[in-house]
């Protein structure tokens, strides 16, 4: 089945909501699994891998889970293809770079997904809107017990799942919420709070992972240790953390509205003024000034305005995404230009942002949701 | 003191992290700082120096088969593991586990696996494989004899507890603690199955 047509539209995406998804944008749990008597995909040679990929494909294939699923090699995905996979955080960039031997099963509302011969055997994840850990982490349990039935993990009692890299053996479980702290940043209460969450043995990560940069004021939580504590241990420590940055990225939403609302009103303003007229954005730009954008939303500076016109644009804005719409092989230029196009012309209906935030009646918060 | 990293240059880069009471400390040249991205403080943690390795990730510094040890099931050797940080099959938990013995201890919070335990596994025994290295210290001493697979948690539970009352009269607290947190994670585990 044709990628295209199995995803569902950025606008459908961008609708689907959870609990405190103002700021936690989204919950994921992965897991790393591995099978027994074959080596680890790094390592395995060409026909072992492919071999290994078929019981894999098939036994993943069979879950209820996949029915109606999207299942692929990845040499018979595209470059551009797998481009839109990462944009989607549906697999990793590491992957993306695979060829035959490897592949991708996605769940019907790819909700779930699961890399086959990525870094390990298995890389299953589920991903849910806003802060659902426990949830994420339910649906995804069920999964892997189920599948344990039918392969023969890698498994010691000693030392649990074990993974092609040490620092996953154990659970393999890696828990992550990607959460959306303009706020903070705007603060310059960020860094030092990067640093308590290190302290605590948690990782802080940029939009797409290792190594990325914190785009749009969205930055990655997630756990690093998976020896030594369980699954649930680690849920509750990673939701304890999240739990902690919203409320102190509430607190700075309120301390800026409060002391320094021309500073806010600045930044979104000029926003939205830069989005809703240039002719050439650049992704990084426009990712930054969408982050303002939402954040206006938020604080109810858009009257009529919802999050999700926001969340779709993030994703379209994307250049896979952008380069999806057009036969011809775009240039980072053209991109430029079709992004501020598509831009203008999405926020056409957007009218500009109020001058100053609707006073709020005493006692109530800002976590009110804007009328759509 | 030399770099950790090439133990070439003069170290002069000083790192300690402090994450769940554990301190790692990790000492640098200049060069090698720069490379692995330690002037940035803000997205820098040591698991990912350690291991981001390449050269970095001894896996055991006084092995006595040292770098010509190579894994009977897939022949992955100490090498590679500098190479790429990431081992070659399950066994090689089994051929490396005198050296990876200190590694896991300076990136996780155990030892030890703590939770799911999925059904119908069979396990693949790692704790047969050598005897541990004496150096392996003060986590393991309680229990010098190694645990023998055992699947049932209640079973493995009963066996943790006994530990802890040994090491509780014995005063070794930092052993107690670790006990208890791994008592504790099996008994609050919704997720294992009753029957295991």
């Amino acid at each position: 089945m044709n990628l295209h047509e199995f995803l569902a539209p950025a606008a459908e995406t961008a609708r689907r909501s959870g609990p405190r998804d103002k700021i936690v944008m989204s919950s994921r749990v992965r897991l790393a699994r591995n099978v027994r008597n074959v080596a680890f995909p790094g390592w395995a040679k060409k026909p072992e891998r492919v071999k290994v990929f078929e019981r894999l494909r098939a036994a993943v294939e069979a879950l209820p889970v996949m029915a109606e699923g999207f299942s692929e090699s990845m040499e018979n995905v595209s470059a551009l293809d797998k481009q839109i996979l990462v944009e989607r955080h549906l697999i990793s960039r590491e992957h993306a770079a695979k060829g035959a031997g490897s592949g991708l099963v996605l769940s019907r509302d790819a909700s779930f997904s699961v890399m086959i011969n990525e870094e390990d055997h298995l890389r299953m994840q589920a991903i849910k809107p806003g802060f659902q850990f426990r949830e994420a982490w339910a649906a995804l349990d069920a999964v892997d017990t189920d599948l344990s039935g039918k392969l023969d993990y890698a498994f010691s009692p000693e030392l649990g799942f074990l993974t092609a890299c040490p620092t996953n053996v154990g659970t393999g479980i890696r828990v992550s919420a990607m959460l959306h702290l303009p706020g903070l940043v705007l603060h310059e209460q960020i860094n030092p709070i990067i640093q308590s969450v290190n302290k605590l043995g948690l990782a802080v990560r940029g939009l797409y992972g290792e190594g990325t940069e914190a785009l749009g004021n969205v930055f990655q939580v997630s756990n690093q240790m998976t020896l030594g504590e369980s699954e649930v241990m680690i849920l509750a420590r990673l939701e304890k953390v999240v739990s902690q940055l919203l409320e102190h990225e509430e607190n700075a939403r309120a301390v800026l509205v409060e002391k320094k609302p021309k500073l806010l009103l600045n930044q979104i303003g000029r926003a939205y003024g830069v989005l809703a007229n240039a002719h050439s954005v650049s992704s990084k730009e426009a990712m930054n000034l969408l982050s303002l954008l939402r954040l206006g939303i938020d604080l109810a500076l858009f009257p009529g305005v919802g999050r999700e016109l926001n969340d779709e644009l993030f994703l379209l804005i994307q250049p896979a995404h952008l380069q999806q719409s057009r036969a011809e092989k775009l240039t980072g230029d053209e991109r430029d230009l079709l992004r501020a196009d598509l831009l203008r012309e999405r926020l056409k209906s957007v009218r500009r942002p109020l001058d100053q935030p609707p006073a709020l009646p005493p006692g109530d918060t800002l976590d009110i949701e804007p009328k759509a | 003191m030399l770099c950790c990293v090439c133990k070439k240059n003069e170290a002069t880069v000083h790192l300690t992290q402090i994450a769940n009471d554990k301190v790692q400390k990790v000492d640098l040249c200049e060069s090698c700082a720069k490379e692995k991205g330690v002037n940035d403080p803000t997205g820098f943690s040591l698991a990912d120096l350690l291991l981001g390795l390449g050269s970095g990730g001894e896996l055991a510094p006084g092995l006595p088969a040292g770098e010509n040890l190579a894994c009977p099931r897939c022949g992955f050797t100490q090498a590679d593991f500098k190479k790429t940080g990431r081992l070659g099959c399950a066994e090689c938990y089994v051929t490396f586990k005198e050296g990876l013995t200190g590694l896991l201890k300076s990136m996780h919070k155990g030892s030890r696996h703590v939770g799911k335990t999925p059904p119908g596994v069979v396990p693949t025994v790692v704790t047969a494989a050598a005897p541990r290295t004496s150096k392996a210290g003060p986590a393991k001493g309680a229990g010098a004899k190694a645990e023998p697979a055992q699947p049932d948690a209640a079973q493995l539970v009963k066996a943790l507890q006994a530990k802890l009352a040994k090491a509780i009269v014995a005063e070794d607290f930092e052993q107690a603690a670790k006990l208890r947190d791994e008592i504790k994670g099996l008994t609050v585990s919704p997720t294992q199955p009753a029957s295991a």
